[in-house]
Parts: C-alpha cells; structure tokens; sequence
C-alpha cells in the first residue's frame, strides 16, 4: 500500500499566539456544531412549536384577564419578550445532554487529548447554542407580527435582541455543560433539567412582572439571569416597554454571569473523562 | 534516568532505543478512587520506536494508565514522561507530541471523514497551507480517499477505526496511543490496522503504545509487553522471554494466566459490556 511520507509537514510544535489559536479552535468547535443543526434541523424546528403555542394560545386567552399590570403595553406585548426569553431558556437547558452523549461515545476524550484550550471547548458549543437560539426569535417575531404586537423594527433594536438572544442561550448552555460535568448520566441529567426550567420560567419577570409577586418570589426573580434577559428583551423590542434596567446594563450583568460559568464549565470539563 | 523498583522491568529497555531517553516512562505511577488503588505504583520504561502491549485483566489498570499517559486524568502520586514532557508539569508540550485512539469508536458520526479530520487538524494548529494536503495523504494512507465525503454514521467498524489512526497521526505525533484498537473488528479490518500502525512506526518512528486482550495481536504485533495484575506492573518483556519464564512450550495465554492469576475474563465489568454493546449497536 501507500507509504504517507511527503513534503507537507504539520509543524504543530511551534506556539502560534495564545489569543489567535484560542479563536481558531473555538471557530472550529462551533463550525463543527453549525454543521450538525443544519444537517438535521428537526430538533430546533421541533422546539419552535412550544413558543408559539404560549403566545398563541396562552398569550391571547391571558390578554381578555385585566388582572395583570403591564404599563402601557398589551399583556401579549409584554409576554411576548417573555417567551422568546423562555423558548432560549428550553433549547438551551438540555445542550447538556449532548455532551453526556459525546463523553460516552468518546468523542469528549478525543478533544481532551489535543492540545486545544479548555475553553474553547466551552465557547464553541455556547456560540452553537447561540444560533440555535437565534432561530427562536425568527419563530417569535413572524408570531407576534401575526398577531399584531407592536415591535421595534430599527436595525439597531432587532441587533439587540439578536445579541441577547445568543448571549442568553451561550449562558444556559453554559449552565447546561456545568449540571452535565457533575452528574455525567444521561437519566440523571434529564430529571435536573425537567427539574430546573419551570422554577427558572417561573421566578422571572417572563410571564408577570416582578411588582405583583410575593417577596420571597421577588428575591429569586433577581437573582435569576433569566429576570435580566427578559428586560432586556423587552426594552429592545416593545414599542413603549417599560423595563427595570438599561439594556446595557441588563447585557453587562448578563456578561459577566456567562463569563463566571464559562470559567467554572472550563474547570470542569476535564472531569467528565475521570 | 530513574531505576526501576521493579525487578521484573529490568528487561524492557532493550528494544529499539535510540539514545540514553524513552519515549515513556513512568515513575511509581499511582491512581486511587477513593479507596480502590487503580494503579499502583506502576514503573515502565518504552523505547523509542517501540510497539509496547499492555496486557491485563478488565480492572487490572490499564485504562487509568492510558488515561494518565494521555493527560486525561493527574495521578495521585508518581509521574511520567511521555514524549520528553512530565504528563503533570507539561501537558500541554504532551498533547501536542501524542495521538490517541480511544477504546470506544469514537469517530464524529454525524459529520464526514474529511470533516472529522479537519476538525482534528484545527483543534492541533495545523497550518491551513498543508492542512488539506495531509488530510488527503491520511485518508488516502487508511484507505479512505473514496468515503471520505460520507457521514462517519455509515462507515463500517473497520473504517472508523482507520479514520481514527488517520486523526491521531495527522499531526505526526511521536507516540501513538492506542486503548484495544482492534477490540470487535473483523480479522481483515484487523490485519489492515496492524499493517499501518506497522508502516507508521516505520516511515515516522512512531512509538506505539496499545492495550489489548487479544493474544495473537499481542504476540505478532508487539516487540514488549507488560501485562498488568491488580493495578501492578507483573510482568514485561518480549513475548518469547515471557513464554519462556513461564515453561516450556508456554503459550501467551499461559503467561497471561500466570501472571494474573486466572483465565482471561470473558464478561467484563457493566461498563465494559455497556460500551461494547454501544459500539456494536453502532456498527449494526
């Protein structure tokens, strides 16, 4: 057979610059992933069916209540930044599975042994999620204009949400590769995850505001991420939404959150392989 | 270079060394799980250009061996070089140096051959100029050039097994790490690996490092073995020296069951059988 001596040589021993490699891989990981949710996009076409349930259905019978105070929006215009908050939140959550997936079949031992960052692991599959996110907020823009919800068409406002609906689904996932470190089982996973994301729906502003809740309730919603993508989201999409924070300030929380869990998923990510 | 507690070791430094270094060597190389000691204190010394066998009973360590030789997981206490780096200190200098094949086919099967190995090729730094041009020469070497445009999920056992040496030895590393690589290929599929790891030590001077339950890879493929019991290093040597420290006219079974104290294992723990089945479901 063919012998595999030539001329090319791979020179993997020189150190090309720290920043530069770090970008390359985390480019590579997440190409990787872009690959895989386009060749079989049932799974985030499937997770486009709840949202749009919630406004449709939900959002629209909860309209005709006039119990809930929502400024000087509908209740459906309110909401609507809720549920595009609370559809990142559900396809974001169970990334983790995959990885408990990818640890079984080896494939997570394989990427461990290359000399690549940790983080760049971490950061790839956060900017995959973010696209995956970012098909949610197509589905809930053609929903809402459906129904008539006043939103911001600026380039500069649908940029926003773009950004906070990736920035949110990078954190979640994040979160996601975290739980999926410390239980490394595909069941266990599960029942965390069915676990988590109603308290985290719930114990933010996404469906009520936080004025009418009960204090203790209250105390949650703030310290929940969630709270903070939901303001954002509806400041940067709602005609005359009232919100908590600047969208800045909302997004610089929102950063440093998704940086400390990058941190903590990074450390932890080795450990999957023990 | 650090001498070896063990008396049983003094045989293995014969083999091919170029120079006064190995290519791996560890130093009392111990892992612990609580209160099981996976590894104790294991000394072993490979040569460079070596095709060294790890032989052992499921549970005898040779996994966790693996896994620390590979910087997948820190000893508890002891160290190792490996491709002139100490696994702990310099990982990073390590995993630039080794490729590794993982016990469970482990090949990306949503994406292509080629796509596997481009990913393996950015996750290593290989410049984009030549990039493309060893990806070619890796898939042409395993014999891969027509399927490397298929989804890895359609490949059979044998095929991915080859994408995967192609993977682990794109970056040209000097050890090749390798946890049974031919474990539920056929005899054919077999042969062909064998023949390139054969060829790969040959045209690069690859030191070859593999576990194995099979005894006929064992005894035609390795020119050292070591066969581990309990967590120890029981034995090493070529597998004619260990066939003859056992009697005459001893069969590498025989060593095997000598130095382990009972017949090969035929079930495994339930992990093992859990991936094997996984592995086979794959496969169809």
């Amino acid at each position: 057979m063919t012998s595999v001596k030539s001329g090319a040589q791979p020179n993997v021993l020189a150190e090309p610059p720290v920043l530069w490699s770090f970008f390359q891989q985390t480019a590579a990981i997440a190409e990787v992933e872009l690959k895989k949710i386009f060749r079989d996009p049932t799974e985030v076409l499937a997770r486009a069916v709840q949202p749009v349930l919630w406004l449709v259905v939900f959002g629209v019978v909860f309209s005709r209540v006039q119990g809930i105070p929502t400024g000087n929006v509908s209740y459906l215009a309110f909401m609507a930044p809720g549920i595009l908050a609370q559809s990142v939140l559900f396809a974001a959550i169970f990334y983790g599975i995959a990885i408990v997936w990818e640890r079984d079949l080896g494939i997570v031992h394989k990427l461990l042994v290359s000399p690549a960052h940790r983080a760049s692991f971490v950061f790839g599959k956060a900017i995959s999620a973010g696209f995956r996110g970012a098909t949610q907020a197509v589905v809930i823009y053609l929903a809402v204009l459906a129904l008539g919800v006043q939103v911001h068409w600026a380039p500069l406002s649908l940029l926003g949400v773009l950004f906070g609906v990736m920035l949110g689904s990078a954190i979640f996932a994040t979160f996601s590769l975290i739980i999926a470190c410390l239980v490394k089982s595909r069941e266990r996973f599960m029942g965390i995850g069915q676990l988590m994301t109603m308290p985290m729906f719930f114990a933010s502003n996404a469906i009520y505001p936080l004025e009418i809740m009960p204090r203790w309730l209250q105390i949650l919603a703030t310290v929940n991420p969630l709270t903070y993508l939901v303001d954002a989201l509806r400041g940067l999409m709602i005609v005359q939404a009232e919100t908590l924070h600047s969208p800045l300030v909302n997004f610089t929380i929102l950063g440093v959150v998704f940086l400390g869990l990058s941190w903590i998923a990074a450390a932890l990510y080795p450990s999957l392989v023990h | 270079m650090a001498t070896s507690e063990n008396p049983a070791i003094s045989t293995v430094s014969a083999e091919e060394s170029s120079g006064d270094s190995y290519a791996i060597e560890t130093f009392n190389l111990t892992r612990r799980f609580g209160e099981m000691t996976a590894v104790d204190h294991a000394n072993l010394r490979i040569s460079h250009g070596a095709i060294f066998g790890l032989l052992g009973p499921n549970g005898a360590g040779k996994s966790t061996t693996i896994k620390m030789l590979t910087t997948l997981l820190p000893p508890t206490s002891g160290t190792a070089n490996v491709a002139g780096y100490d696994v702990v200190k310099s990982s990073t200098q390590v995993r630039r140096r080794i490729g590794y094949v993982p016990q469970i086919l482990s090949a990306d099967g949503s994406l292509t051959g080629y796509e596997n190995l481009k990913l393996s090729a950015q996750l290593y730094g290989i410049a984009r100029a030549v990039r493309k041009q060893l990806i070619e020469e890796a898939l042409r070497f395993m014999g891969l050039q027509d399927s490397a445009r298929k989804l890895v999920k359609f490949y059979s056992g044998g095929m991915i097994r080859r994408l995967e040496v192609a993977q682990a030895m794109l970056h040209r590393p000097s050890v090749l790490v390798l946890d049974e690589p031919t474990v539920g290929l056929d005899p054919i599929a077999r042969q062909t690996v064998w023949e390139r790891l054969l060829e790969l030590r040959q045209d690069f001077q690859m030191t070859v490092l593999l576990t194995t339950h099979a005894m006929e890879e064992a005894d035609t493929l390795c020119g050292t073995l070591a066969i581990m019991h309990l967590g120890k290093v029981a034995a090493v040597g070529k597998p004619q020296e260990l066939k003859d420290s056992v009697g005459d006219g001893a069969t590498l079974n025989d060593v095997f069951s000598y130095y382990s104290g009972g017949q090969l294992q035929e079930q495994g723990d339930y992990r093992d059988v859990r991936q094997i089945r996984r592995t086979a479901k794959r496969l169809g």
